[in-house]
């Protein structure tokens, strides 16, 4: 016992004279890479082991929870710091990033490397790259395409006696679901329901309140309901769109979704909460970004066989959205480093490294990727990713983003956890602060 | 022994000996030691201030350095002033601020009074009930959503354990009328032990002879306890209450860990509501109106405190 | 109803007071003592319902909190062969392979680096100032030790903003020097209140016995009232040291990849998919034990720290 203290406590020192002396040497040639902390990141990792290896830079990362991702690297980015020198943000962040000159714009960078933005798929560039949106602007390569779908347990679905039961109830098949309605019935099936002696609950969903959480969550339902987030034909008038009675169909629908079918202590949720709430075998269904599905097929407990896919269902009127997430990757303005770090972005978008990228685990957005006739098949939810990748929408990108979510965070969180007032409530407060943050900007 | 700035000062007059020194003369000699001191509380304290000051006429934000900075009068003092969502976090605030001042003074004031009976250990006792408010409160904050767990957390299972309650049953956290409380429940777990400590040197303070007087008089403990120690311990527990109400007043780390304001906006406090406003909204002209709003408020509550205090002192 | 005694309390009593004393002790450790426990268990351990309060312990926590690891297929870990150390031994049991050292050292170092930093610069500022304010007429004396006491009032999240505009202004946004800095701004006011009671508690006696003897005032100072002082300067340094080690709004807000602290780090700690609970336990211990080593060197002098010197027991 003695022995491995000692042990211990050596290694310990080591780590930290190595972190001491990592902070000190900074003469040789490095990039630094900031991004989230979660599994596709640490595939990252491995991948520039190429890169690495060919330019002789090396790569240093800075990976920070989701969580608070946001707020770190909108601070690191409005501070002018230094730290990072790629940055592979979030798809919102590009309306801010480009009109405050914080991410340096990549045409020209493209034009000489022969990088062709109609290479990625389309609403990865429009997502991802371009600012104003739909506009040859761009201010970001597609990095890891993303985007809100779910997962669920196949294993529990294809037991004949929940099957029975199932169809007994509902008058038909326990099957994956092709409507919200339909899947709001099966969480609430497996709500509380024993299975192998534990009990389990119907799904797993966003709640999250500190960052976009719930508003990631919400909008996937309110997409499909009928929600718009402006007047197609004036933009900026948010009034009927926002608030309309399917909007708040959509809302009233989220919410009891919550009250009936998530696990007790389901109310501040989001990426890993969730992950941790299916792989521990609590929840039927599982909503979260594709990110999280070549852990899930991995994984030792749900992995395989166990676990199927698929997009969000349909709303009532037969619409189909789903969330965007995922990010590009960009040059940041205040770095010192910028023809490497333009390098490693040439790197990057080699076709083969985007064909190793996709099979480590990242999900690439190069069309000669995805489209490949091998894709489709090549993981079980290969399929669902493009599937989802085509009925995609996203959040405002604006530069007042940050103040357009937290108003929608507050919002909605109020409602669905919080129970306080209607629907209607919270969608007309949220026209109020949204109006009132664009007549700040000026855009009346 | 409690002091006043006043004092304190008043007692550290100096004594006539400057006349006996070589080298520095003494008034160099004390500009030389306060000088740095003073410099760099200006410069990080005091000119920031005034820079917030300015700002909190504009319509700045950090994040738009390109945009232009125009100023906007009071508008942004009028826009706080007359927000229901600042009205109601300043609601969550009172909320906070009353229940731990109220808890932690009686249960604080209580251990203090069973601690002054001078049993075997008490020394190490004390030490004990004292570690928790010397901890990081974030570290704290984060560790308690685990302890708050509705199915694998240990307070739920207490709880469950000794009220047979289903343990999953409620979410300290996640319940709008119970979240308030979880707050409250670990601020005053992490600071019952700092109104303890002052009420315990209000004890001490206490010389044994005035309640032989007492006693010689035939006051009844009842009465011994009512007339002479609480009137004697208050200025004790007075001056733990301002300390306590300033700190929670400016609380951030501890809620923000363990609820994020959440759920809603139920424990969104004011400092959690700038923050957001300040750094995730970046409307740092707006912000700047809020922080001096809020100065004002804890400068105000706390000087007039303050002269109560010194009146009951008095006494 | 047990009450005042004139002389000792009774036996009677003092046995209620220690129960009832005891038994709050043991509760209010009980969070404490299930954080250090936490560090010691599985992954699943840490989350089986109902909680485990007996368990087969295991580093595992502490071997994650300072290491970021990989998961990979069955096939590549074949082809890595067998662990050779015990750290890789242990993480291999769940498929995983250490990928390299976690930022915990280096947010570990930062918290020592920072918070050593500021408590050094703050005792050597606050002694001469306190000095100063004890034993000198100092014009305006009682509205500058108001003003430094007043700065401590003030939101930290409010006294960010123009800190962070200055910061960014001055490239000290994210700094070592920034924060240590800032952390002397914010502790000096606790350490010229505390300081000033240590050195008013000495006998101007002895200064003027060596002025006497030909000592410069200077020389008075450093050669009688510092030796004399040594216990206020140490037990102020620990409270300071303190300060710094436990905050987070500032650090959370100013520092991120450079300079960032422990505290803001340790809530972020998360294993390969999902929150990894006792890897932040772990990290937590060995981040709070410095601070309760200290608690317990300093409970003479607890009260007049955390009093800002206003209670002198």
């Amino acid at each position: 016992m003695k022995f491995r203290h000692a042990r211990f406590f050596a290694a310990f020192g080591a780590l930290l004279a190595a972190g001491a002396a990592g902070t000190g040497q900074a003469s040789a040639k490095e990039l630094t890479l900031c991004w989230a902390a979660w599994d596709p990141a640490n595939a990252l990792v491995e991948l520039s082991k190429d890169f690495e290896a060919k330019s002789g830079i090396k790569m240093k990362f800075e990976f920070v929870p989701w969580p608070n991702f946001a707020d770190r690297m909108l601070n690191e980015l409005n501070s002018g710091g230094k730290l990072c020198d790629l940055m592979i943000g979030d798809s919102q962040w590009i309306g801010g990033a480009a009109e405050n000159g914080q991410y340096v714009k990549l045409n020209d960078f493209f034009d000489k490397e022969g990088i062709k933005m109609s290479d990625f798929i389309p609403a990865t560039v429009v997502g991802y790259a371009e600012w104003p949106k739909n506009s040859p602007n761009y201010w970001a390569m597609p990095a890891f395409g993303d985007v809100v779908g779910w997962s669920y347990r196949k294993d529990w679905f294809s037991r004949p006696e929940l099957q029975a039961e199932f169809k007994e109830k509902y008058g038909r098949e326990l099957t994956v679901p092709k409507t919200f309605g339909e899947l709001k019935d099966i969480a609430q099936f497996f709500q509380k329901r024993e299975i192998d002696g534990k009990t389990v609950y119907g799904a797993a969903i966003y709640t999250e309140r500190g960052s976009e959480g719930i508003t990631m969550g919400v909008m996937d339902v309110l997409y499909s309901f009928g929600f718009k987030y402006e007047n197609p034909d004036k933009p900026y008038e948010l009034e009927g769109y926002v608030n309309s009675a399917e909007a708040v169909k959509g809302l009233e629908f989220y919410k009891e979704l919550y009250d009936c079918c998530t696990p007790p202590g389901h109310s501040d949720a989001y990426m890993s909460e969730d992950i941790d709430a299916y792989k521990s075998g609590q929840v039927a269904l599982h909503m979260n970004f594709a990110f999280t599905w070549p852990g899930i097929n991995a994984d030792a407990n749900v992995g395989g066989d166990k676990s199927g896919y698929f997009p969000n269902p349909a709303g009532p009127e037969g619409a189909a959205y789903a969330q965007l997430g995922g990010q590009g990757i960009s040059v940041v303005s205040s770095s010192e480093k910028q023809e490497d770090a333009l390098a490693y972005i040439k790197w990057f978008a080699q076709p083969e490294i985007q064909q190793k990228w996709w099979q480590m685990g990242g999900y690439s957005a190069l069309l000669k990727v995805v489209e490949d006739p091998g894709f489709a098949t090549s993981q079980p939810y290969a399929q669902t990713f493009l599937d989802s990748m085509a009925i995609v929408q996203d959040f405002w990108a604006e530069p007042s983003y940050a103040s357009l979510l937290q108003a929608a965070q507050k919002r909605f969180h109020d409602y669905v956890v919080a129970g306080q007032g209607t629907a209607e409530d919270a969608l007309d407060g949220l026209v109020k602060d949204w109006t009132q943050v664009f007549d700040d900007e000026g855009k009346y | 022994m409690l002091k006043s700035s006043v004092d304190r000062v008043a007692e550290a007059t100096p004594h006539a000996i400057a006349g006996r020194m070589r080298g520095l003369s003494d008034r160099t000699l004390a500009w030389l030691f306060v000088a740095p001191s003073i410099v760099l509380l200006l410069a990080v304290n005091i000119f920031p201030l005034i820079w917030t000051i300015r700002l909190s006429f504009t319509n700045f934000r950090v994040n738009r350095p390109n945009a232009a900075v125009e100023f906007v009068g009071l508008k942004n003092y009028l826009n706080i002033l007359s927000d229901r969502d600042i009205w109601l976090t300043m609601q969550a605030t009172a909320h906070f601020l009353i229940w731990t001042i109220v808890l932690q003074v009686l249960i604080g004031f209580a251990l203090a009074y069973l601690i002054n009976k001078k049993f075997r250990g008490n020394d190490l006792w004390t030490t004990i009930i004292v570690l928790p408010m010397m901890l990081s409160p974030a570290v704290v904050g984060n560790f308690w959503t685990f302890l708050y767990q509705p199915q694998i957390g240990l307070f739920n299972y207490a709880v469950g354990f000794l009220t047979g309650a289903d343990p999953s049953s409620f979410s300290m956290i996640g319940d709008v009328a119970l979240a308030p409380w979880a707050i409250v429940i670990v601020d005053t777990w992490m600071w019952t032990p700092f109104v303890m400590l002052i009420c315990l040197a209000g004890l001490r303070s206490i010389p044994p002879s005035i309640y032989e007087a007492a006693e010689c008089d035939r006051a009844s403990r009842w009465r011994q306890f009512w007339t002479i120690t609480i009137p004697l311990v208050l200025p004790f527990l007075m001056l733990a209450v301002l300390f306590r109400g300033i700190e929670n007043f400016k609380m951030f780390d501890l809620v923000v860990q363990l609820t994020g304001g959440g759920p809603g906006s139920i424990t969104e406090l004011t400092s959690i509501n700038l923050k957001r406003e300040a750094f995730e909204k970046w409307r740092t002209g707006y912000a700047s109106a809020y922080a001096v709003i809020l100065f004002v408020t804890v400068f105000g509550l706390a000087s007039i405190y303050v002269k109560a205090l010194n009146k009951v002192k008095q006494r | 109803m047990s009450s005042y005694s004139v002389t000792e309390p009774s036996l009677r009593q003092k046995w209620v007071a220690g129960i009832l004393v005891v038994g709050y002790a043991l509760i209010t450790i009980l969070p404490l003592i299930w954080i250090i426990a936490t560090g010691f268990k599985t992954p699943s351990d840490a989350i089986a319902y109902p909680p485990k309060t007996f368990f087969t312990p295991t580093v595992e926590g502490y071997v994650n909190v300072f290491t970021t690891r990989t998961r990979l297929s069955q096939e590549q870990l074949q082809a890595l062969g067998e662990p050779t150390t015990w750290y890789d031994k242990l993480v291999r049991k769940d498929g995983l392979v250490i990928s390299g050292p976690s930022r915990f050292a280096e947010r570990f170092t930062n918290s020592v680096i920072i918070g050593f930093g500021s408590t050094v610069l703050c005792i050597v500022l606050g002694t001469v100032a306190a000095y100063a304010f004890s034993r000198f007429k100092v014009p305006l004396k009682d509205d500058l030790l108001f003003f430094i006491l007043s700065t401590r009032m003030m939101p930290p999240i409010a006294v960010a903003i123009p800190i962070f505009l200055m910061f960014r202004s001055l490239g000290l946004s994210d700094t070592h020097a920034g924060m240590i800095l800032l952390y002397t701004a914010v502790n000096l006011s606790l350490s010229v209140w505390l300081l000033k009671g240590f050195i008013d508690e000495i006998p101007v006696e002895y200064e003027e016995a060596a002025l006497i003897d030909g000592y410069t005032r200077f020389q008075a100072f450093y050669k009688v009232v510092l030796p004399q002082a040594a216990t206020g300067i140490a037990s102020t340094a620990i409270f300071c040291l303190i300060f710094a080690w436990n905050e987070y709004a500032f650090a959370v807000l100013l520092t991120s990849g450079n300079a960032q602290t422990a505290p803001p780090f340790i809530p972020t700690i998360i294993g390969v998919s999902g929150q990894d609970w006792p890897a932040v336990a772990a990290g937590a211990t060995i981040f709070l034990v410095p601070v309760m080593v200290f608690t317990i060197l300093l409970r003479k002098h607890l009260l007049r720290g955390i009093t800002f010197g206003a209670v002198r027991k």
